[in-house]
């Protein structure tokens, strides 16, 4: 059976396999594009193209990152046929590299907090209100480009540790320093800008 | 014993990877006494699934523009 394996084409490219990445590749085109319909389209032109190339594709290992690679000419072919759209705040365009440097804010010399997470009542509730997901958008944004990138790779694209790094050209050791880092600041971020504001400003929004 | 900022380090890492015995039984205990840390730790959690509910939410927007 082995053997048999071994004198297949090695990894052969079949409608099942793409498939598999599909939910993957139109997270991650949603996240560029903003919009469900033209995503779709990029995944299905990116998975139509994929097909068509399977004779260059060497080894299933990394076909989701070869998939994301076809997906990003996609998306850039979009963004050159509109040309006179402008892209604001997409997520890894925004260049605010200034302090990546380290965590020290957030503790005191002796690895205490410094201030630290208070308590947050009932944050599921924020789901349910737009108001949430725009603070939430304008938190990752403010994240310096390099960690916005790793943390949506991870958290929202929803790609493995090592194909995070891959795609991001980063260090074991430095992914988990930065995916620390942005989960602070994220945190920092949402209890100022959300669960530390007065509750009547919620409550108001009943869209 | 632990710092706070190590033990974040450690709640953090235990979202991507399975952590030793004692890495997670330092979490454990450091927790039961601090209120930042165990906080941290479900906030971090809670990040997760906003990031999971955010893409959701996108995709079920009607279209891409927001109203302001
Ligand atoms: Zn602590």
């Amino acid at each position: 059976m082995l053997l048999s394996a071994e004198m297949n084409p090695p990894d052969q490219l079949n409608e099942a396999l793409l498939a598999e990445h599909r939910p993957v590749l139109f997270r991650y085109a949603l996240l560029q594009l903003k919009d469900s319909e033209l995503a779709d389209d990029a995944v299905q032109e990116t998975l139509l193209a994929a097909w068509q190339a399977s004779a260059n594709f060497e080894g299933r290992a990394g076909l989701r990152t070869w998939l994301i690679g076809i997906l990003k000419h996609k998306i850039a072919d979009h963004w050159r046929r509109s040309a006179r759209e402008v892209v604001t705040a997409e997520f890894d365009q925004i260049d605010n590299d200034e302090d990546e440097s380290d965590e020290d804010a957030f503790f005191m010399s002796n690895g205490h907090w410094n201030g630290g997470p208070s308590t947050w009542n009932d944050p599921e509730a924020a789901f349910k209100q737009q108001e949430f997901w725009t603070i939430y958008e304008t938190c990752h944004n403010n994240l310096p480009a390099k960690m916005a990138q790793v943390f949506m790779l991870r958290e929202l694209v929803g790609l493995d540790t090592d194909e995070v790094c891959q795609e991001a050209g980063i260090s074991d050791a430095n992914y988990w320093v930065t995916m620390h880092r942005a989960r602070l600041r994220l945190r920092e971020c949402l209890e100022i800008r959300w669960f530390n504001q007065p509750k009547t400003k919620k409550e108001n929004n009943h869209a | 014993m632990r710092s706070c900022r190590d033990i974040t380090a450690l709640v953090s890492q235990g979202l991507d990877k399975k952590l030793s015995l004692g890495e997670r039984l330092a979490i454990g205990l450091h927790v039961m006494m601090c209120s930042s840390c165990r906080n941290f730790q479900s906030q971090s959690q809670f990040i997760r699934r906003a990031a999971k509910g955010y893409i959701k939410n996108l995709h079920h927007q009607p279209d891409n523009k927001t109203e302001t």
